[in-house]
């Protein structure tokens, strides 16, 4: 068995940097805060590779099948005889996969921020927002119990709004946190609502037992909650899609995804944090959570994540194709990333080779979080260069940036899916799976992997080669240390975690899952549309030409839609502004107005005379609101002596 | 005469008091109002910590006056919530009534008004039940008048006074007419008795409107917003804190125990006045510019969630409610608190002069912060666990459509919460309100309201707690 005391440490320890810092940083460790955080995050690394090792190499196993052991567990508040709130770590492959990568990209972060954000007036809470941020992630990817798992869900949501809004001076970075905020809000509504169903009628909320339940056909509750129907829907597929939304809103999927965008916001290495390996993908792991009661009771739900995600990832790659801002592209990519996990779910099944679908999706999760943190840290290592987020303001970087220029080559070519990178491992096990299953999902997958190394090489070639840079002034380098060895530690992982043999160590039922690598039409399809794309984008922007301007003037609407993002904020906005304020917000105002002040206008605003309130107490207010009472209590028994007595 | 002294030694306790206030007042012309203050801070300090410590004795319970007072260990932690509180109403209407001519008074019209509220959570009949709550009123309505240099103080008196005297009224009606259908006032013989006849349930209807009244449900709530912005904050908090809290109290204990056989008829008026008290004090609280206004209407909102909880009716019911109460007094005691400090010191009260608070009173903007956090019912905070358990309970009796709504309310409140918040952290702000150094006793009520807003929600003992004593009491 596997010993409990080191793995709790992995998530207190960033809790007790985030008290020491919270409450200390400022006074005391002004300048060490960032050794303090860095350290404590380098130990729960660490111990999270230990229990890695551990786990799957040395006592995971139980007859080659990976078991889920409970390392811990405190019954947190009984609720009633069978049901409790634990608070428990929960090990099985996902989990400990997520303990390894939320703990390494973090500390990269830890390491790459010491340079970043040197000299910020707030350094110290930064860091303390950073080990919040990252202890409520590690919180969540242990939880054993699906309200624990809540809990931290929100304890995310609140930290990185805290992270977004760090620049709180900017009115930018304030309307995007709390735009952020409110979007995820209003999904996890949605995920409340979901678990409150699910358990309901599972009757637990700890995840082993509501799975093994869930799942059993045997079973009574099972029985119940597909039978149990809502508008001729199961309480089963509402409270699996229910808990879908809560993870698209986290998971930025279409068409929850606006705040993703705008958080960028936020200083770059938290984008590379929250924005690229870590909260993002929570959605991704909440659905492979529930992944077998999704499979095996309950497909049309799953259907539901395949489109939801398929059309996010072919939504965000077009518009990622106009945008000029940097870390605009590489956000939009990032939902596009994680449409192609959500999807890679969606086209799985559970037993055998149907479940290629869900180890290519953990597989993708997992090469993405280094090719991904990489890019923005590298975007990172830009922007601290040029002074600018606009890729036509940059150009001809190569020569001042050597470093940056290699590590972000490797990770576009990992990205677009060119072998033997990270990402073509992994993309190309979702394209297997979605072959499989659904043509449709694969033809739009193919022409998503298209367009993912046609915009990532747009970026790379404009910032990296184009026209020629002139620096103005004084050249500062490219950045001290700090920031470099983040970079080429994630670009070594970035070349190389493709090799990582997840098929036997990730998979839907814990055993080793035989896929055979074979060179094939698809694997054919999926690299010559890569290189497609790449030398396309070669073709428009690797040196300086009017041809992009030629074809966007030649496909206006569609590159008008796609840069304005498809209006998709324009109808939230209409939504919001002209149905729910004009609708409800209205007649609110007009019922406050005429009824709650009655003759008079608001008591106590400063223009009020007064003369006109002591008229007011005169004309009789009191009696008025005697009149209310009095109509209401009438209301009441009549309604309700009608209905008793019928 | 040992039972008597046990059974009601928390009313005891504060009698005393109130005649140490009053030999206090005819005794000492000279003492310092600073130093009046801390003396009855003291004695408030001791009353709630001989509350916990007969609470942690276990006594068993027990009745008297053949059944017109009962207590047990529920009623007896809920009336130290109510200890708590107006210890911490005492602590931070400090700098308010250090210059104030009329301290003593003030503090034995407030004593006066928990008594009643005590005998009221005790009340075995309808008899008892009437007069405590006219006695838990009747004092209210003075202090609400207490900036007496200010009209719309005596205005919020007026109105406070005419609006009980009717709902009263009401009451009063209702209560006769179950006398007359049923012929007796006590909460136990009642339920053999109750038949379901159309007058019963007229009267049945009648008495709701009283507690409605009293916890400002829409449409009884009219009197609220006035009464709230009219009085000094320390009133106005008690009244949504404290008064509010010992109704809930007593109304689970009325609706749980002497109506239980109109569970079906009562569930549906918890319901539906759930429904529309949580959605018009929502849309209500929205445009509200004044804070203490704000609060008010938040706090109708609040309630809403409340008879959501009730409407459970189960020990769950009982439990998640009476935590609310305990996490509410918390919270919104912390966001009075501030907004006390800052009316009481600057004279300031509109949500625009909150703008750069942050930037001149970090402290005052954290713990507002995390009360309104509180409020709105986000994690980690008490508040959170609170509403959730009124939830789960509401959601024991399976109607989706009731937690729906009350989810959507949540919304749509974490939307007017967050605005306070931004505008203190973001907003600028020309003339923001200067630093503010408020008294250490006020400073330490907040603070006290800050440690519970975090503490009550992750030590899940509390919640334990209440539940046994709940189910003991059931």
């Amino acid at each position: 068995m596997l010993d409990a005391t080191y793995i709790a440490l992995i998530p207190l320890l960033p809790l007790a940097s985030f008290v020491i810092l919270g409450l200390f940083g400022r006074k005391y460790f002004k300048n060490f805060s960032g050794i303090i955080g860095t350290t404590s995050l380098f130990v729960s690394a660490l111990l999270s590779l230990v229990t890695a090792y551990q786990y799957f190499f040395v006592s995971g196993k139980l007859d080659g099948v990976y078991q889920k052991i409970i390392a811990l567990k405190y019954t947190w508040l009984q609720f009633s005889p069978n049901v409790s709130i634990d608070m428990g770590i929960l090990l099985d492959p996902i989990s400990v996969m997520m303990l390894v990568v939320v703990t390494f990209v973090s500390l990269m972060v830890h390491i790459y921020s010491l340079g970043y954000m040197k000299g910020e007036e707030r350094f110290p809470t930064f860091y303390a927002f950073l080990a919040l941020f990252t202890f409520s992630m590690l919180g969540l990817v242990v939880s054993s119990n699906i309200f624990q798992i809540y809990i931290f869900w929100e304890l995310v949501g609140v930290s990185s709004y805290l992270l977004i809004g760090y620049y709180y001076d900017r009115p930018s970075a304030v309307a995007a946190s709390k735009k952020a905020f409110i979007v995820t809000r209003f999904a996890d509504l949605g995920f409340l609502i979901g678990i409150l169903i699910l358990s309901f009628y599972a009757g637990t909320l700890d995840f082993n037992t509501l799975i093994e339940r869930l799942t059993n056909f045997e079973s009574s509750q099972l029985k119940e909650i597909a039978t149990a129907s809502f508008l001729g829907i199961s309480a089963l597929t509402w409270g699996l899609v229910l808990v879908f939304i809560g993870g698209a809103g986290k998971s930025a999927m279409f068409p929850l995804h606006i705040w993703l965008p705008d958080a960028m916001e936020g200083p770059t290495p938290v984008s590379a944090l929250i924005h690229a390996a870590t909260m993002v993908v929570a959605g991704v792991y909440l659905v492979a959570r529930l992944f077998p009661v999704f499979a095996l009771s309950c497909p049309a739900a799953l259907e539901v994540v395949a489109y939801v995600g398929v059309l996010s990832a072919l939504l965000a790659a077009l518009i990622a194709c106009t945008q000029t801002d940097i870390k605009r592209v590489l956000a939009y990519s990032t939902m596009s990333q994680i449409g192609y996990m959500m999807f890679a779910l969606g086209v799985s099944g559970y037993y055998g080779e149907d479940g290629t679908g869900y180890m290519a999706s953990m597989f993708h999760l997992f090469t993405h979080a280094f090719f991904k943190a990489l890019l923005f840290l590298g975007a990172g290592a830009v922007i601290h260069f040029v002074h600018t987020n606009e890729m036509t303001e940059m150009g001809g970087l190569r020569k001042y940036l050597p470093i940056t220029h290699i590590t972000f080559l490797i990770a576009c070519l990992a990205i677009a899916g060119v072998p033997p990178f990270a990402g073509f491992f992994s993309k190309e096990e979702i394209l297997v799976a979605a072959q499989h299953h659904n043509q449709l999902i694969y033809w739009i997958a193919l022409i998503t992997a298209g367009l993912t190394a046609f915009y990532m090489f747009r970026l790379y070639f404009s910032i990296f080669w184009n026209k020629e840079h002139h620096p103005h002034g004084e050249h500062h380098g490219e950045g001290p240390a700090t920031m470099m060895i983040p970079l080429i530690i994630l670009g070594i992982g970035a070349a190389l975690a493709g090799f990582v043999p997840f098929n036997k160590l990730v998979t839907a039922t814990g055993s080793i899952l035989e896929t055979e690598f074979h060179l094939n039409a698809t694997t054919i399809m999926a690299v010559s549309v890569g290189l497609a794309g790449i030398l396309i984008a070669m073709r428009l922007y690797k040196t300086q030409n009017d041809l992009p301007e030629r074809i966007s003037s030649s496909l206006k609407g569609l590159y008008r839609a796609s840069y304005r993002k498809f209006y998709i904020d324009e109808i939230y906005l209409f939504v919001t502004k002209k149905i729910i304020f004009n609708l409800i917000g209205r007649p609110a105002a007009w019922i406050d107005r005429n009824i709650v002040d009655g003759f008079m206008n608001l008591l106590g605003s400063s223009s009020q005379t007064i003369s006109e309130e002591i008229s007011v107490m005169q004309s009789g207010r009191v009696q008025q609101y005697a009149a209310y009472f009095f109509a209401g209590a009438m209301g009441l028994a009549l309604l309700f002596i009608y209905i008793w007595t019928k | 005469m040992n039972d008597f002294l046990t059974l009601m030694q928390s009313e005891l306790a504060l009698t005393l008091i109130l005649f140490i206030l009053l030999i206090v007042k005819i005794g000492s012309e000279k003492m310092s109002n600073k130093s009046l203050l801390g003396f009855i801070n003291v004695m408030l300090i001791i009353n709630l910590l001989i509350g916990i410590s007969s609470l942690w004795m276990q006594r068993p319970g027990g009745t008297l006056f053949s059944g017109m007072f009962i207590t047990n260990s529920l009623i007896l932690f809920e009336k130290n919530i109510l200890n708590l509180g107006i210890l911490i109403i005492s602590l931070s209407a400090f700098d308010w009534l250090k210059n104030h001519k009329h301290l003593t008074e003030f503090f034995m019209l407030l004593i006066a008004c928990v008594i009643g509220m005590f005998f009221m959570i005790s009340s075995g009949n309808f008899l008892i039940f009437y007069l405590s709550l006219e006695l838990a009123t009747i004092p209210l309505a003075a202090m609400c008048n207490y900036d007496m240099d200010k009209r719309i103080s005596s205005e919020a008196a007026m109105k406070m006074i005419m609006s009980s005297a009717f709902s009263s009224g009401i009451l009063l009606f209702g209560i006769s007419m179950m006398y007359g259908t049923t012929g007796t006032i006590s909460f136990t013989e009642l339920p053999q008795l109750l038949d379901g006849s159309p007058l019963q349930i007229f009267a049945f209807i009648l008495l709701f409107t009283g507690f409605a009244f009293k916890l400002s449900v829409v449409p009884f709530h009219l009197w609220t917003a006035d009464v709230y912005e009219g009085a000094p904050v320390a009133v106005t908090s008690f009244l949504s804190v404290i008064s509010k809290g010992s109704i809930v109290f007593i109304f689970i204990t009325t609706l749980y125990n002497a109506f239980r056989y109109y569970a079906d008829l009562w569930y549906n008026v918890l319901f539906l006045s759930a429904v529309i008290t949580m959605t018009l004090g929502n849309f209500f609280a929205l445009r509200q510019q004044n804070m203490k206004r704000f609060l008010a209407f938040s706090s109708i909102a609040q309630v809403g969630f409340i008879l959501i909880g009730i409407s459970g009716s189960s020990s769950l019911g009982t439990t998640s409610a009476v935590y609310f109460i305990l996490i509410y007094v918390f919270s919104n005691l912390g966001a009075f608190g501030v907004v006390q400090m800052i009316s009481s010191l600057t004279g300031k009260e509109r949500i625009d002069d909150y703008k750069g608070l942050y930037k001149t009173n970090p402290f005052l903007t954290w713990i507002l912060t995390l009360s309104l956090f509180s409020l709105a019912g986000i994690p980690p905070t008490a508040g959170f666990f609170g509403k959730l358990f009124l939830l789960t309970a509401g959601a024991s009796q399976g109607n989706y459509v009731l937690i729906t709504i009350a989810a959507l309310n949540m919304i749509i409140s974490l939307y007017y919460y967050l605005k306070v918040v931004r505008a203190m952290f973001m907003d600028a702000n020309e003339n923001p309100v200067e630093r503010i150094k408020g008294s250490t006793p006020a400073n330490a009520a907040l603070i006290i309201c800050a440690i519970g807003i975090v503490v009550v929600g992750l030590i899940s003992s509390i919640y334990d707690y209440i539940n046994n004593i709940a189910n003991f009491g059931f």
